[in-house]
Parts: structure tokens; sequence; C-alpha cells
């Protein structure tokens, strides 16, 4: 058992919780990890990427090698294509395909989903819609965990454990509404087509 | 068996409570701001260590070793650019020797992720002939420091702790130990050996550099460096984090290459020696400078054996290491991407917040530069004001180290600038800023200086900063700045023609002239907004 992953997004967009709800599932399972993630200037705005790799045997390296990685969870389509180099030949790219626009020369959507959809296993997740479907566009990232969870190797129970971790400090209902942003995120990537 | 998921940094400030210090002592400064965090956070609970920020890393510094000399277990931690600024008392505190443990955590930055150079701080240890050890995973990064503090106190040095920004900001599980009891204070103290008057430190100088070779001893005993005889035609120096990507590849290799894994310097020279005698050629992959790879090549390289590494080409020489570069030194393939796409994407680098202060402070600022006629330049300082010199602004040009903007300001006008305009901000200034500024003020240097106030030290994360709001006028009467030329402004976008009328009179004004840009940074208000609003609820 080993994964190798790459988070991306857009500094604020939550891929720490991401990170967080599976470092810990791993943990419990008694599986080892190791996340690498960027802190500091970058975060203001600026593209940001976690490695998470887990396993049941040792990790060595922080950072996952070209051509090795498993799943790619991007939280914004134009993030998702900066790490393809990373992708295996199995490698499952999941993607949300609501666009974050804070660069002038952001390139055309058309362009972005037309590349995205030539990597052979992709999954595009409306994550914005279903995020306000759960009652916030703030929980996206949750929503793109809810995605990408059928290719994690981790129980869902466990994933939902560490969700409820990650956000009881924020109140029932919180937890609740990121439950089902999961959900929602999960049902949606079931229904995808390639 | 107690497991805890810490970063790189958390792994070390870990290691340094469970060793039972007394104090952490700390400037914010990625990739080493949550070193002391860790130990803030932790401390709000235990309540017995002392954790509260200092102005700049040199008084960190000081203070870790005056608590040293205490016979108390310190911690100081800071980027590694920080060290330039601590670098006095770090020389010569190699020199007294220390009383309770003493651990320096660095965080160096490879690849600047968030730096303005890759010093790498091996070679500052060396430089002042002190310990250096090199974590390669957050495991190690806990183990070494405590070990770190039991070394320095039996060598009665302190010992760095080099942590890289891939480490430092990367997660693991670590297994705790049992925690130390925190040493008492020393109620008799052997002033004498911490007094550096020349003819003390003839003598302790002289000590210290006897202490060398048993300090190359002890790395060659030291469990955490690992020699394995494998293949002789290849052997491999890998040190720190480096070893994670050497193993990553090792273990897909057919013919596994000898190596030596290097924890902790000054090197085992014994392990050194029996590698280079084993085998045909050395490889050396170390992140950061060349340094072994320098060391072992000499000036003349002219040694008979082969030293691969960055100098020739099998490593980049600059930039971060990653597992790619070392699977092509090792295996001469490149690794090719399964996948690719035909468009370009465009960067996406850092940007001031969405209604940041100094958005608006920037865009008065242009429009003042507009109104005065000469040439005005304006010299920036280290903070997220720094992304001011990106597009849509424009509106600062230099950004050296902490404080500079003053100091740079001062020689521009004292080298004729009609209107030079220094920008820094309120923690920077505490840092590094009043010094310059006593000197500007008595000789009534023709110049403007913006404090950009946002009541926190924001790019890294919102720290407390020492320098801010009312104080901050009291303390620039005190340097001598003129009362009427100390103005407060809001940059706020309603205030804009007013702001940039004030910025062109003292520009215009020949003397002195502070403007202080007053408005909290939008994120730690945010924080604090969301904050209240919870315990109204």
């Amino acid at each position: 058992m080993k994964k190798d992953l790459i988070l991306a997004g857009v500094g604020g967009q939550g891929i720490l919780s991401i990170a967080f709800v599976i470092d810990n599932a791993v943990l419990d399972k008694g599986w080892k990890f190791r996340q690498a993630e960027v802190h500091g200037m970058a975060q203001r705005g600026g593209a940001v990427q976690s490695h998470l790799r887990y396993s049941d045997k040792n990790i060595w390296s922080d950072l996952v090698p070209v051509g090795s990685a498993d799943v790619v969870l991007a939280v914004e389509p134009l993030e998702s294509l900066r790490y393809i180099d990373c992708l295996s030949e199995d490698g499952m790219m999941i993607v949300s395909s609501t666009p974050y626009i804070n660069i002038p020369d952001y390139p055309e959507m058309d362009e972005i989903i037309s590349n995205i959809k030539k990597i052979p296993k992709h999954v595009l997740i409306d994550s914005e819609e279903l995020a306000k479907e759960a009652g916030s566009s703030r929980a996206q990232n949750i929503v793109m965990l809810g995605a990408s969870s059928k290719w994690l190797g981790i129980e869902e129970e466990l994933l939902k454990k560490y969700i409820t971790m990650a956000f009881e400090r924020k109140g029932e209902a919180i937890v609740q509404m990121n439950h089902k942003a999961f959900d929602l995120g999960r049902d949606a990537a079931e229904k995808y087509k390639v | 068996m107690t497991i805890e998921v810490l970063l790189g940094d958390e792994a070390v400030a870990r290691g340094a409570i469970d060793a039972g210090i007394s104090g952490a002592f700390s400037y914010p400064g990625t990739p080493a701001t949550e070193i002391f965090e860790y130990v803030e956070r932790y401390n709000k609970k235990a309540n017995s260590i002392h954790a509260v920020w200092s102005a700049n890393e040199k008084v960190a510094f000081e203070e870790a070793l005056g608590m040293s000399y205490m016979g108390k277990r310190a911690l100081t931690s800071m980027k590694h650019v920080g060290l330039n600024v601590a670098a006095d008392p770090f020389m010569n505190s190699a020199i007294t020797g220390v009383g309770g443990g003493l651990v320096i955590a660095l965080g160096d930055d490879p690849g600047q992720h968030s730096s303005q150079n890759e010093q790498d701080s091996r070679v500052f240890a060396r430089f002042a002939l002190v310990f250096c050890f090199e974590p390669s995973n957050q495991q190690e990064a806990y183990d070494l420091t405590r070990l770190a503090y039991e070394t320095s106190e039996k060598f009665e040095l302190p010992v760095l702790m080099r942590l890289v920004t891939r480490l430092a900001h990367s997660r693991a599980g670590v297994t705790l130990a049992d925690p130390k009891k925190q040493n008492e204070i020393y109620t008799d103290i052997d002033w004498k050996k911490w007094n550096l008057l020349p003819a003390v430190s003839r003598v302790k100088y002289k000590t210290l550099t006897e202490t060398i070779p048993k300090m190359h001893d002890f790395s060659d005993e030291c469990k955490f460096n690992k020699l394995e005889i494998n293949d002789k035609k290849l052997g491999v120096i890998v040190s720190g984090i480096a070893y994670n990507y050497f193993m990553e590849v090792f273990e897909t290799l057919e013919t596994k290459p000898s190596y030596l894994k290097i924890s902790t310097y000054p090197e085992p020279l014994k392990k050194i020696q029996k590698l280079y005698d084993t085998v045909d050629e050395i490889m050396i992959i170390e992140e950061g400078y060349p340094m072994l790879e320098d060391s072992l090549r000499g000036l003349l390289n002219n040694g008979p054996k082969k030293i691969l590494g960055r100098h020739t080409g099998h490593i980049p020489r600059t930039g971060e290491l990653n597992p790619d570069f070392v699977y092509k030194a090792l295996t001469g393939k490149e690794k090719k991407p399964i996948v690719s796409i035909d468009m370009k994407l465009p960067g996406r680098p850092p940007a001031l917040c969405k209604g940041c202060p100094h958005a608006d402070t920037y865009k008065a600022l242009n429009a003042a530069k507009e109104m005065v006629k000469g040439q005005v330049e304006v010299f920036s300082d280290i903070g997220c004001y720094t992304l001011g010199a990106l597009p849509p602004y424009n509106a600062i040009k230099s950004c050296v180290d902490m404080g500079a903007s003053i100091s740079m300001c001062k020689g521009a006008a004292d080298a004729g600038l009609k209107y030079p305009v220094a920008v820094i901000g309120d923690s920077t200034f505490g840092h590094s800023g009043m010094t310059p500024l006593i000197g500007a003020a008595q000789e009534g240097t023709s110049m403007t200086v913006m404090i950009l106030d946002n009541l926190t030290t924001a790019m890294t994360g919102g720290q407390h900063s020492l320098t801010t709001g009312h104080p901050l006028i009291k303390v620039l009467e005190g340097l001598g700045v003129e009362r009427e030329h100390i103005k407060v402004i809001e940059p706020l976008p309603k205030n804009h023609d007013e702001n940039a009328k004030i910025m062109k009179e003292e520009m215009e004004y020949e003397g002195l002239s502070v403007i202080i840009a007053d408005r909290e940074c939008v994120q730690t208000l945010k924080k604090s907004l969301s904050k209240k609003k919870k315990e109204a609820e």
C-alpha cells in the first residue's frame, strides 16, 4: 500500500485542511506519511501545493517524484495543470472546474478544460455549486476531498472522523455542512463519466 | 508511546521542550517561524517556559545566551539570514562557551522560496567552530534536538540545528520521548570565563581550536551518521534531507552504491576516510552550498579520486534538491513526465490582499511622486509591502535586508538624491529601523521615512509587533525626529488625495520627515473580528 498525492490550489483555498484530514486518517490506520506544504509569503493568493505521501512502509522523500502521483487533487482548474508532470501512468486528476481568477493573464477556461480532458483519468467537479448546496462556498475543499475519496484507499468513516475534528471548534453546524459537502463531492465524482 | 503529527519546525520545538528548555527566543522569519510558535502554543497551557517574541534575532540570541549563562537550557530560532543579524553574539558565544544547553535552530531556504539568498548555515557553524546538526526527517529533528542539548552541555558549546524549508514545512508522525526537567539556576557563577577581554579570549579561543578533533570524534561515534559499504565503484556522501532523496532512488537501483549519511558536523572524518579508501569515486549530495564537496576536492582538486557533485554538473549548482535531480545524478537518466499539455501556464505570484492598507499607501505614494518635481526614489524593506515592487503598484525599488530602507535612503540622500523615500513596516522598524534613524535625525538629512504600521508582523502570519501604534510616535520623538514632521495618515481610498498631498509636502520639506500610515492588516483584523463574534455568541 502506497499512495502519492499532490494537493493543489491557491493560498487560502484550504488545501491544508484536506491534508489535515488525510494525515490523521492515515496515522489512525497505523501507516506512515510525509506531507510537505507551503508557508509564508506564497500563501498570500499565490499558487500553493502540498505533496502528501503515505504507505504502510517507510517513506523517504517528502516530495513526490516526477511521474509517480496516484492522485492530483486540485481545488482550482489552472492549478491542476501545474503539477501534471507528477502524474503517474494510471494517475487520477481530480479537479474543481471553478476558477479562482486573481491574475490578469488567466487563460481561457475552454483551453484549461480541454487540456484537463486530455488526461486519460480525470474527474471534473463543479465544486462551487456543490459547496453552496452544502451550505457555504468555503467548503469547496471538502467537496473536492469527497470527490477524491474513492481513490485514496482510506475508509470514508475515517475521513469523516477527521473532518469532524478539523471543524469541531467552529461548531456542529459547520461540521455537518462539511460532511454534506464531502457526500456531494463523492456522489458527483461517482456520476462523472470520463 | 505517543505519536504526534509535527512539522519539521515543530519537531525541533518539541525536542527542545522535552529537553527541558526554560526559554525560547526568536524573531519571525520563514521558514523558521513555526519553531517558536509551537513553543508559544505549548506554553499557553504549560506556562513553564519564557516565550515572547524578541525585537530582532540579535536580541533573541543574546537573551538565550544570558539564560544559558544562568545554567538553564535555552532555544533561539530564526531564519538563515537572521543569523547574519545575530552573527556577533553567535561567533563570540563559541568562544565564551555556554552554561545551560544552548541550541540555535535555523531555517535555511534553498531554492529561495521566501528569502533573499540561499546561504548555507553549515558554513556559518564551521566559521564559528561549533557543532551543526542536520536532521534528515521529522523524527531526527526531534531526536537530534534533544541530543543537541546534551552535547551543548557536554562540550560547553552552542549547537546549531540546521533545517531546510522542505523539512521545516513538512509533516510526519513523530514518536515522543519522556520529557526532562528544567535545569536549576546557577548560584555560583564563574564569570571570568564569560568575559571576552582579549587576555581571556586568546586563551579561550586556543582551547576552542583544541576541542575540534574531539568534535570530529563525536561525529564518528554518533549513531545518526551511518556508513554502509556496498558496491565499491561509487561511494555517495549524503547530508541532511538529501539522504531521503538518495534513499528514494537507492531502493530502485540494482547495483547499490556504498554510502555515508552525515547528520552532525564537524564531519565524521574516520568514516569519510573509510568510504574514500573503499570506493573508486565519490559523489556528494548536499542541500545548499557544495561545502563537503569543496572540502573533499580541495582548492586544486588533484586528489587521486574523482569527486562528483554540484561542481561537476551532476547536481545543479544552485537551488533546492529533489528526488528527480538525485535520480539523474545516480542513474544518468532523466525522468520524463508521462502526460504533457500544450499550453503555457501563467505564474500566480503572491499579491497584496484585497483591501490591504499597503495598496492604498502605494497608490497615494505613486500620486505624490507625480506631483513632486525632481527625482524620487523609494527604498524598501522586508515584509508584505515588498510586493509593492510588482505590478500594478511598481511603487518601490530596493529590498536588501531588514532595516536597510532607512540607512540606504540616507546614503542616497548623502549622495545628493533630491527626494529619497524609505518604506518600512512597523515590526521591521523595531527590528533594525530605529538605529539608522538616530543618525538621520541628528544630521537633519533631507529624506522621508514612511512607516507602514499595520499593527502586526504580517508576512509571517501576524505575530506580535513591538513598535506599533501610539508608542511609535514617542519612539520617533525620542530618536530626535521633529514632532511637526511626524505625520500620521490613514491609508484608505477616501483619504487618497489628502494622503498624497501630505506625502508630497513632506518629500519637499528639506529635513527629516516620518509619515506613519496607520491601518490594521486585513488578515489580523479578520481574525480578531471573528474571535470577537465567537466570544459574543
